[in-house]
């Protein structure tokens, strides 16, 4: 088990190698550069040759490269050019928003999905299972943008029960200790943050779920049927064995190692989803960040983040990977 | 756990549905309950987070936003409009060269850290900047200054031009003398950017060895910078706390305000990118204002019972002709025909939002120097069509060029402009090509003259009207092709005449003069829209958008 997460570990570095060096050579060749983002439109020429100079974007791709390489090595992602504020500070201010909308988008999407997928299933061809698989093609076909949309109209404008936007009301005050706001709300013991950051969480959590929740409920259901019809589990019911039994150890164990996968990608690419979500819910995490380095022409913080993302991804998938071993122990065997 | 759940996944889905019952349930009694009450705070969305608490290190509209409401300079422009007024100077004289400034300050006002403010406050901001070394000379960490004073007492790089600021005196108590070596246009109205926002002397002498580190691209700003409690102005408002995880400012009212306290007790900046999400929080009651309304957005939102007061315009959007790159654009009268051929009308009912103006020159009329007898070109397709065919052109074809991804105050919805302009000059028989650039391509390709028209427009800083036509006319440039010496010397001798009486009737003359060569068609002049909340008595808006939201309150 060790060996396997130590060489799963090591499996990051030429992945990230590999990733800086595209993701670099990507940013390079972007049209335009910081020079036009940073600085007004009526800077003349020469500030803005002045500027590169200053940035170092007149040195040569390797010559780039490789004091980035260094940089990071170091452990120094560099300052991001819209706040000049360091790249790492950037990232730990708002993972902790995108983290808690992430978590909370998976809970919906499992807690949801896995029942109803295995309801589905069980009665397939029934109403529930029409509406379960319908309901989920109607999920992934709706862009997050219109889902959010339709959110706000109804729950924010119309029926006014819940925030169009933000993470916390503004003007709320609350004890910071970790960054988390419902962590560090429930230890200091502030209930009113506590509920007002759940309260802002619902809408962006429910619009960030509607991929994850629909995979996963067409997983489950496609998983599960294919299970029922597994010759173990018509021995298992022909051997007498209680169904209650038979369902959770037989049917469910193995028809969620699809889903568990399909789980950790899921939560890997929330993060990608989350810069839709987040921007069009003023959520201030690293979504929005993103979103803003982006037209910003943020290199510094756009490269800083892809790769914190990725490493974030790739861990995520190691803990997949270890999880799908405790499922299923021919995993572990080989 | 997930036997768990599979076993009664009625159960759960019930809990869940419950809890989410309870949960928009008590949402609602929490958020009733916005009163006149006085100490209720206002909440106001820009599209971006501050960047720093010092306005001077920036050149983002959003810091100055929020730095305009605490810090204040020595002249402003009038609330709600263009003219150049005293701010914390009551008045000021220049000397005949214009190399001389006197302000004459205003009694008792103190800091928000109850420091006096007086001349000596005054110079020591300037020689704060005027001496700054290292990182703080960077362009990037000094924008401002240096497009309007130059360089710094002992220039560290090359890139920096010369110093136009010579010295700053407190000659007495209330009055501060500023030298610089020669004039310019820039002045008075540079003396009114919030990058020069005064400081109190005291914040000066404690955050003095601060500095900024790090490599050029890599800079991080002094920590006073980034954190509430050290900056203090005179505005109306202080800053008590800027939250940057939510990306959220707090501003409250200052009680010792020499002039009218703000109508407020807390006002609170935050920042929502996405322009519905901003229209959508306001109609969910989560702000009360916000800025960049979409031109869309307006009459909805007016028929909602929101108020969406409109700005005097204070920019400009052209159409250029690249004279070089397409030949027959450097004939002058198929510059006239495709002048006729645009029906700018149109554009301004259709597309601009209310307030929107056919622009008759590269300014509009609220700058000094706006001319009322330019050449017109009225919207006259037979006409065009003559003129073109005079010209031998009547198979003209050009390359047309708008960006995609982007709406800027002055050009919303390009796309919308442009299709508008080449169904005309397709109507006078002109044969369009398009080509789309995303904006941080497109400045580039435009000045660098590579498409033969394009759309692109100005939105001004100050009060003068070389801060337009300077940008575009004061030398040869690749963007228009323009090679027109005379009108280049005219544009530098009138942009150095201290004589503001002089300089207005020489801008005038060369407005008619521009309009006659016609390097490009302006096109027209919108102002940015604002919208409030119906229960919010709104500050007078302001055509450069430096609004001052002492002035707001609740109804």
């Amino acid at each position: 088990m060790l060996r396997f997460i130590v060489r799963r570990t090591l499996q990051l570095i030429p992945t990230l190698g590999g990733l800086s060096i595209l993701l670099f050579a990507w940013l390079q060749r972007l049209p335009g550069g910081p020079e036009y983002a940073l600085l007004p439109d009526d800077a003349t020429q020469e500030q803005r040759e002045a500027l590169r100079r200053a940035l170092g974007l007149d040195e040569p791709f390797t010559v780039q490269y490789l004091a980035f390489l260094r940089r990071i090595a170091q452990g120094d992602l560099g300052a991001s050019l819209q706040t000049g504020r360091p790249v790492l500070t950037e990232f730990w201010t708002r993972f902790p928003a995108t983290f808690e909308l992430s978590m909370t988008a998976m809970l919906i999407a499992v807690s949801v999905g896995i029942p109803l997928g295995y309801l589905a299933a069980r009665r397939r061809g029934s109403a529930l299972d029409f509406a379960a698989v319908g309901g989920s093609l109607l999920g992934i076909c709706t862009p997050v943008f219109f889902l959010a949309f339709i959110l706000k109209v109804v729950f924010a404008e119309t029926l006014g029960w819940l925030p169009s936007a933000f993470r916390l009301s503004p003007g709320l005050t609350r004890t910071d200790i970790t960054g988390f706001v419902l962590l560090d709300a429930v230890m200091t013991r502030e209930w009113d943050v506590v509920w007002d950051g759940f309260v802002h969480l619902i809408l962006p959590g429910l619009a960030l779920a509607s991929i994850p929740l629909a995979v996963i409920v067409r997983m489950t259901r496609a998983s599960v049927l294919e299970v029922l019809g597994e010759d173990y589990v018509r021995t298992a019911d022909a051997k007498g064995l209680h169904p209650g039994t038979v369902r959770t150890r037989h049917v469910m164990r193995n028809a969620m190692l699809p889903v568990v996968t399909a789980v950790g990608l899921l939560t890997g690419s929330l993060f990608a989803g989350a810069v839709l979500t987040e921007s069009v819910f003023a959520f201030p995490g690293i979504g929005s960040f993103v979103y803003s380095a982006t037209q910003e022409r943020d290199y510094p913080a756009l490269t800083g983040f892809i790769l914190l993302i990725a490493t974030m991804y790739v861990l995520i998938n190691l803990l997949v990977d270890i999880s799908y071993s405790l499922l299923d122990p021919r995993v572990r065997a080989q | 756990m997930f036997t768990k759940s599979s076993r009664k996944p009625s159960a759960a889905l019930a809990a869940a549905a419950t809890l989410a019952l309870v949960a928009t349930a008590c949402a609602e009694s929490e958020r009733e309950g916005s009163g006149g009450d006085d100490s209720e705070p206002f909440v106001f969305a820009s599209a971006g987070d501050i960047s720093t608490l010092d306005p001077f290190f920036t050149s983002d509209g959003e810091t100055f936003r929020y730095s305009r409401q605490v810090f204040e300079t020595l002249l402003k422009h009038e609330s709600g409009g263009t003219e150049i007024v005293g701010g914390l100077a009551e008045d000021w004289e220049q000397s005949e060269d214009g190399t001389e400034w006197t302000f004459h300050l205003r009694d008792g006002v103190t800091f928000h850290d109850g420091e006096e403010f007086n001349a000596e406050a005054v110079c020591a901001n300037f020689d704060r900047w005027f001496n700054m070394t290292g990182p703080y000379q960077d362009g990037n960490n000094s924008y401002y200054w240096q497009s309007i004073f130059g360089g710094f007492a002992e220039n560290e790089n090359e890139d920096i031009g010369e110093p136009r600021f010579e010295s700053c005196e407190a000659t007495e108590e209330l009055t501060a003398v500023i030298t610089i070596s020669e004039y310019s246009s820039v002045f008075p109205g540079g003396f009114s950017l919030a990058a020069f926002g005064i400081m109190s002397p005291a914040v000066i002498e404690q955050v003095e060895n601060e500095e900024i580190t790090g490599e050029p691209g890599n800079f991080t700003l002094p920590a006073y910078t980034q954190e509430a409690g050290t900056v203090a102005g005179t505005g109306p408002f202080r800053v008590t706390e800027w939250n940057q995880d939510q990306a959220e400012v707090t501003l409250e009212r200052y009680e010792d305000y020499w002039g009218d306290p703000a109508g407020f007790e807390t006002m609170i900046l935050r920042a929502i990118p996405d322009e519905n999400a901003r229209r959508q929080a306001l109609e969910a009651g989560d702000i009360h204002g916000y800025d960049l309304v979409a031109p869309a957005d307006v009459e909805p939102l007016e028929a909602a019972g929101f108020q969406v007061p409109t700005r005097g315009v204070f920019n400009v959007l052209y159409m250029a002709y690249q004279q070089e790159t397409n030949e027959a654009l450097g004939d002058i009268e198929v510059r006239q025909a495709l002048a006729h051929a645009v029906d700018r009308q149109r554009i301004v009912d259709t597309i601009l939002p209310e307030g929107g103006e056919v622009a008759t020159q590269f300014h509009p009329d609220t700058l000094d120097g706006w001319s009322p007898d330019v050449q017109t070109y009225e919207y006259d397709p037979d006409l065009a069509q003559r003129m073109l065919a005079d010209a031998g052109r009547e198979d003209l074809t050009v390359e047309f060029c708008y960006p995609t991804d982007v709406t800027r105050p002055y050009m919303p919805a390009p796309r919308d402009i442009f299709d508008v302009i080449s169904a005309d000059l397709e109507a006078v028989g002109v044969t369009v090509e398009a080509t789309t650039y995303e904006w941080t391509e497109y400045i580039p390709r435009t000045n660098a003259g590579d498409c033969d028209m394009y759309l692109l427009g100005w939105t001004g800083d100050y009060n003068d009207a070389y801060n337009f036509i300077g940008t575009w006319f004061s030398g040869p440039s690749d963007e228009f092709g323009l090679r027109d010496q005379e009108l280049f010397d005219a544009m530098a001798e009138a942009s150095s005449n201290p004589d503001t009486e002089e300089r207005v009737a020489a801008y005038q003359d060369l407005n008619e003069q521009i309009m006659e060569i016609l390097p490009g068609l302006p096109i027209s002049s919108s102002p940015p829209s604002i919208a409030f909340a119906p229960n919010v008595v709104p500050p007078n808006v302001s055509p450069l958008t430096q609004e001052e939201f002492a002035e707001a309150s609740w109804q």
